[in-house]
């Protein structure tokens, strides 16, 4: 077992609101971000890095959130699902999702919404094949990533 | 003698009207979940809570000798640890379904004295963090003597196999031999028997992306538990906890709200959170559980694996398939969590989707040192229909016929729906030919030659297949008495309650417990088309609260049957708040006749003046807020409770013969492969799932449903298996080892569908969204048709890597024999 890890305190600015917490240095950013900031959008569904579900964007760059320590972002701009929304407005790939009944549990969606916007703000018309390579580190268990695609589409310019 | 019957009024079909039924409207869920605003069981937080981290057996069997808590429980930060022993003390064993040998397993929320998989949990412990309960976790001090494991189910009777339960005697969990119809006529009149010596279906399941989780409060003034949990089937959970805790059902709330995926693996979490209802108490604060995605692999819900042996076919020269005899030896894994429910519920489906009428199956349980197996959606009924698929191509390629036209001729016909089948149950309809004519047409069938011929050129060998399939929904619990007479469930019920509140909102309440599949939204057009009102005007509370007393004992989302059994019970509180809203408009607008009275537009009106209407909020204000006056006589509170039961009889124990489900939604698959023979490496290059659920109530959610389930077979027959080693390690213990399919993976699919209304139920629905076997046995039938003239292996097992396939290739298949009869 490790020694009592030690703290550091951290700033970040999430969806707009800048934060300053005490955080333990082993604390991985996906736990801070929902247990510490109360951030709940953004999920768990592996310990491996694979799933794709705590996907979120720091300083712009699309990154797994536990594949990061929290005291990593520290001084980050970060933007979840949570941040998406305008007033409860959903934007037009949310809305897209909806329309094409690309989520069912909605577990992965968050993550798989994040990883798309990353995808349309650097291609605002993707083809088929640069949506699937897109979304290809989000696992989805319920939709077979059919309507998914449809959805992306759907959102892009 | 007795025969089946299905007790129901005739068939009443919504008719074809304006409806919200049939409607692809939006989903009442989205907008919280697009938005990161659901609530799932890990979102959920207390004061002071602590965080559970489970010790996990290294090996897959040993004795425990000892446990040395202290070190763990003297670390800052650590509320407290739970033993087995401790356990031991507090709790009784599970209360097992099985007969003997099963029934003496002495299985508990922690091992007791003994380990017998790799990842059954030890010791449970709590700290103020996830990480340090994790960190605390590795202090506890447990020494193993380890024994000798069992991981073969084909070994596990073998006389010097180790033994799992000593309890049991040996490794043997439950056995029963099914046989209908007469065997040695019609094997007698057969032409040829097709013997096939082994097929296998492998062991893997459906992952849900949240794992199994739990939120724990003791309310220690009522003696009450608050389960926040995503356990899927809270009525079984509250049975097999209740016992086993010593308390009455009442002290186990549960409540859920969002849950990410079940698939049937989160039934079975019930020891889980026997442990976390101890802790609660023990240690007097809230807990909190999150499985990690490593420990649902390595202990939650395997699907059922299952070996075919000694498989005999009649057959006639022409491809009629009169029958077939087979020995199925079921590997349930360590502990019978719901086993061995998985010995009868193939039974649902006996037949599959064919004609035959003289079976024989002798089905055996038995222990092994693996992680226990519970539902997977297909539970049961996918390794059967695997099973007969497999037998149909495997007939058709030894006999040299057209699989297709083998399927045809052997398919029950429309004309003869519903449709007894040797075991008595009633196939309510379907129209599986015409369902054939439409996955064939989608994958061009006309032009499959030419594209054969085109793939050769390019090296590439081209096959097609077929997976047909039926959904079994709404369960008949009374055939758990096939595996034990002494079992007192029968039949099976599910409840809603539909309300007018003070200010007129419609308000529903469901028993179920939603994962996905959209029921807040398809309930909401079922009350809104009965009401005569906006799906917009109908509040559906989102999860399940047992304290709302909208359940009962089957009550939870599980085994394809909302469609039936949710949707009945809100169509009938719906139809009792009409005739209740009637009844007070009568009386409000002046003693009209309630037959001169409508629902129409939020309001209750007088059919031939429209404009004498009291609307629905004048209706809740007045019983609810404003009721002084009222004849004392009038019986009305808008507050409506419905249970539904579907029409069931016990079946016969004797014969082993009686309807065991009330709908058989049908699918049928088709796959076109092309495999690169040098490597074995195979590429799904064409797809068409066609699925008959009966009436949609909203398409888009069942094309879902099918697109799903069909992503899961196709994730299962290349890539998912829980492998492990001779030691009984798991080589598959997470998504780096264990490959889900990503979006990279996914063929291109075309989806069809038929309508055949179920002439049982209210609605003409039929539950759906097991069917997606239907794509494994596709699959398989692919590869086999590909190889046809390459090796003419025959597929032997469910799982099919590329390894395999090239092994296959190279003349590794099943042994098939043909002898005349």
């Amino acid at each position: 077992m490790s020694s009592v890890a030690s703290s550091k305190t951290v700033t970040v600015t999430v969806n707009g609101v800048e934060y300053e917490r005490e955080v333990e240095a082993r604390k991985l950013l996906i736990h801070f971000v929902r247990d510490d900031l109360d951030l709940t959008g953004s999920h768990i569904g592996c310990d491996t890095g694979n799933c794709g579900a705590c996907s979120m964007l720091v300083n712009g760059q699309l990154v797994k959130s536990c594949m990061l320590l929290a005291i990593q972002a520290d001084g980050a701009t970060i933007e979840t699902v949570e941040g998406l929304a305008d007033g409860g407005e959903l934007t037009r790939l949310q809305q897209s999702f909806s329309d094409h009944h690309a989520l069912q549990c909605g577990y992965c969606t968050p993550g798989m919404l994040m990883s798309a916007t990353a995808l349309l703000r650097e291609h605002p018309s993707p083809t088929d094949e640069q949506i699937r390579k897109g979304l290809q580190g989000n696992i989805c268990r319920c939709t077979g990533y059919w309507n998914i695609f449809e959805a992306v589409k759907a959102a892009g310019a | 003698m007795s025969t089946t019957t299905i007790e129901t009024a005739p068939a009443e079909v919504v008719a074809p009207q304006k409806t919200w039924s049939g409607q692809n409207v939006p989903r009442k869920e989205d907008k919280r979940l697009t938005q990161g605003e659901g609530v799932f069981v890990d979102d959920i937080k207390r004061h002071g809570m602590g965080y559970i981290h489970f010790v996990r057996s290294p090996y897959a069997h040993a004795h425990i000798t000892s446990i040395d808590v202290a070190k763990a429980e003297q670390t800052k930060g650590v509320y407290g640890t739970l033993t087995g022993e401790e356990v031991a003390s507090l709790t009784d064993p599970f209360f097992q379904l099985s007969t003997p040998p099963g029934a003496y397993l002495k299985d508990y929320a922690l091992a007791v004295g003994k380990v017998r998989y790799v990842g059954e949990a030890v010791v449970a412990v709590v700290a103020e963090t996830r990480e340090l309960a994790r960190d605390a976790s590795e202090l506890v001090e447990v020494e193993y003597e380890p024994l000798d494991a069992v991981v073969d189910a084909r070994k596990a009777q073998d006389d010097d196999a180790p033994v799992l339960h000593d309890e049991s005697g040996s490794n043997l969990m439950w056995e029963g031999v099914f046989e209908w119809g007469d065997l040695d006529a019609a094997f007698a009149e057969a032409d040829k028997i097709v013997k096939i010596d082994e097929l296998h279906f492998h062991r893997f399941n459906s992952t849900p992306l949240e794992t199994d989780g739990a939120l724990v409060e003791f309310n220690r003034g009522t003696g009450q538990w608050t389960l926040y949990t995503n356990n899927q089937f809270p009525g079984f959970a509250q049975i097999m906890m209740g016992p086993a805790m010593r308390c009455g059902l009442d002290k186990l709330r549960f409540v859920t709200q969002d849950i990410g995926g079940g698939f049937g693996n989160k039934i079975t979490s019930h020891p889980q959170l026997v442990a976390c209802c101890l802790l609660a108490r023990k240690l007097n604060r809230a807990v909190q559980w999150t499985e990690w995605r490593t420990d649902f692999h390595m202990s939650m819900s395997h699907g059922n694996e299952r070996w075919f042996h000694d498989t005999e076919v009649a057959v006639k020269n022409d491809g009629t398939l009169l029958g077939f005899r087979t020995k199925a030896l079921d590997d349930a894994g360590a502990w019978l969590r719901y086993e061995p429910l998985g010995g009868v519920i193939w039974a649902q489906v006996t037949p599959g989707v064919y004609k035959w009428r003289h079976i024989r199956l002798d089905f055996t349980q038995v222990a092994t040192n693996k992680a226990p197996c519970s539902p997977n959606r297909g539970y049961s009924r996918m390794q059967h229909l695997w099973f007969t698929e497999r037998v149909m191509d495997i007939v058709a390629h030894e006999l040299e016929l057209d699989p297709i036209e083998v399927r045809k001729r052997n398919y029950i016909k429309a004309e003869d729906m519903p449709y007894e089948t040797p075991n008595g149950c009633i196939y309510d309809s379907g129209d599986y030919e015409k369902m054939l004519d439409v996955a064939t047409d989608l994958i061009g069938w006309d032009g499959i030659e030419q594209k054969r011929a085109e793939a050769k050129e390019r090296g590439r060998l081209l096959g097609v297949g077929i997976g047909s399939t039926l959904d079994s929904g709404t369960n008949n619990f009374g055939q758990s008495r096939l595996i034990n007479p002494e079992l007192q469930f029968s039949g099976n019920n599910e409840v809603a309650t539909v309300k007018l509140d003070i200010f007129g909102e419609i308000v529903v309440t469901l028993g179920t417990t939603p994962q996905g599949q959209g029921h807040e939204t398809t309930a909401a057009q079922v009350v809104a088309d009965i009401l005569g009102c906006s799906i917009d005007d109908v509040h559906v509370r989102a999860g399940h609260d047992s304290y709302w007393n909208s359940h009962a004992g089957f009550s939870g989302t599980y085994a394809s049957q909302f469609a039936v059994t949710g949707l009945s019970a809100v169509k009938g509180a719906t139809d009792m708040l009409v005739e209740q809203i009637k009844r007070l408009g009568s009386v409000v607008l002046g003693g009209v006749p309630e037959e001169a009275l409508e629902l129409a537009e939020g309001t209750v009106r007088i059919k031939d003046n429209p404009e004498a209407a009291l609307p629905f909020m004048a209706c809740g204000a007045i019983i609810n807020a404003n009721n002084a006056g009222l004849p004392e006589d009038l019986d009305v509170t808008l507050n409506c409770r419905y249970v539904y039961r579907p029409p069931f009889q016990l079946p016969d124990l004797e014969r082993k013969f009686g309807n065991l489900t009330l709908t058989y939604a049908s699918q049928i698959h088709a796959a076109v492969v092309e495999i690169d023979p040098e490597t074995g490496y195979y590429e799904i290059v064409d797809y068409a799932a066609v699925d008959d659920c009966g009436v949609r109530i909203h398409p888009q959610i069942v094309e879902g449903q099918v697109m799903g389930a069909t992503a899961q077979a196709l994730g299962a027959v290349t890539h998912e298996a829980y492998e492990y080693d001779e030691e009984g390690n798991l080589l598959t213990p997470n998504f780096y080892d264990y490959h889900v399919p990503h979006a990279l993976d996914m063929p291109p699919l075309r989806t069809g569908y038929i309508e055949t209304a179920s002439p049982f139920t209210p609605l003409g629905t039929k539950g759906m969204g097991e069917g997606g076997g239907a794509g494994i046995h596709a699959v398989c039938a692919a590869l086999q048709d590909a190889m046809r003239g390459h090796g003419d292996a025959i597929v032997y097992d469910s799982w099919n890597p590329y390894k395999r396939v090239w092994e296959m290739l190279n003349a590794r298949g099943a042994v098939v024999t043909v002898e005349p009869a």
